[in-house]
């Protein structure tokens, strides 16, 4: 089996309020940070059949429905699952 | 006319919808989310709500249902379609609108009334308003802010595709009166061939004076009389 590990985040135009309240509550605390961005994080198994195109498909996954490309970045790595 | 309101799992505003166009002397029919045609209808209403508990991002889910299929198919070929909040979300999820809704800007969830300025009038939508007119119509959403490139943005003022801004009071375009952050203070849109309006606030909830207001009203009027004229012209 293969599992893709997918990450969407938003572009970097695009303000993340969530973000910017997590950076605030860090400064706060007195950590010294730059800028905080938030994401998503998504596992995505495979079965061995689809291993041969599975690149191309995660890349339409993610298109499709995983990310909105209006608003969002997508990247994942494919690796093997025990 | 036939007016079809596409329930999602997790739609909550589509009885509101109902009960307006039945105070405004209408009668819809609701269409469940696994029906595969709005054939016959001169309307399809995507109410609010949170369709499948607006799970990965608002919209993105009920996109896929099979209706939707049929909608998209309605809508290019000239159906009219009304998107109110997370019917707003579901068509710019599905390409049928520019853009995206996303976290408003203070994070807040908004549930209040908003003065809204009517940028455009000659649409079947909003004939019956006044252009500039300032109008109340209240809001409740999170995820509200509507964000767009710079060309997108730029082309939508450019063909004149925003009916309704936010304002303050006085009708002013400002920070005051911009409750979650939306470019350009834009409530609503709707597309280049005009069948397809998007807006975040919920006219449906002000078609009467018991509940506080009539401002909505108007917009389902305007859509009849739309109606009426094609039904008498051909139009």
């Amino acid at each position: 089996m293969l599992k893709a590990k997918v990450t969407v985040t938003l572009k970097k135009s695009i303000l993340d309020p969530q973000g910017s309240a997590v950076e605030k509550a860090l400064k706060s605390m007195g950590y010294p940070v730059d800028e905080v961005r938030i994401g998503k994080y998504m596992e995505v198994t495979l079965p061995e059949a689809a291993r041969g195109n599975a690149t191309e498909m995660m890349h339409e996954i993610c298109r499709k429905l995983l990310s909105n490309p209006v608003i969002e970045d997508y990247r994942f790595e494919l690796e093997d699952k025990e | 006319m036939n007016i079809g309101i596409v329930r999602f799992p997790g739609s909550n505003c589509e009885v509101d919808v109902w009960e307006a166009w039945k105070v405004l002397g209408q009668v819809p029919k609701m269409l469940w989310h696994q029906e595969t045609s709005v054939r016959g209808y001169d309307l399809i209403v995507l109410p609010g709500g949170f369709s499948y508990g607006d799970y990965l991002r608002t919209g993105a889910i009920a996109r896929f249902s099979p209706i939707m299929e049929d909608v998209i198919r309605f809508a290019k070929e000239g159906g009219m379609v009304l998107g109110i909040c997370n019917g707003f979300q579901i068509l710019t999820e599905c390409g049928l609108l520019p853009g995206a809704l996303l976290r408003n800007r203070d994070l807040h969830f908004l549930c209040q009334p908003q003065y809204l300025r009517a940028e455009r009038t000659d649409l079947a939508f909003t004939s019956l308003y006044q252009k500039g007119e300032v109008i109340q119509i209240p809001i409740n959403h999170g995820e509200g802010n509507y964000a767009i490139d710079d060309a997108g943005l730029k082309e939508l003022e450019e063909n004149g595709q925003v009916v309704f801004r936010y304002v303050d009071a006085s009708g002013e375009v400002n920070e005051a009166g911009n409750p979650n952050g939306s470019r350009h203070n834009i409530a609503g849109i709707v597309n280049r061939e005009g069948n397809v309006l998007g807006m975040m606030p919920h006219p449906e909830r002000v078609v009467e004076e018991i509940v506080g207001g009539t401002d909505g009203q108007r917009l389902f009027l305007s859509l009849v009389q739309a109606w009426e004229r094609r039904m008498q012209y051909g139009a």
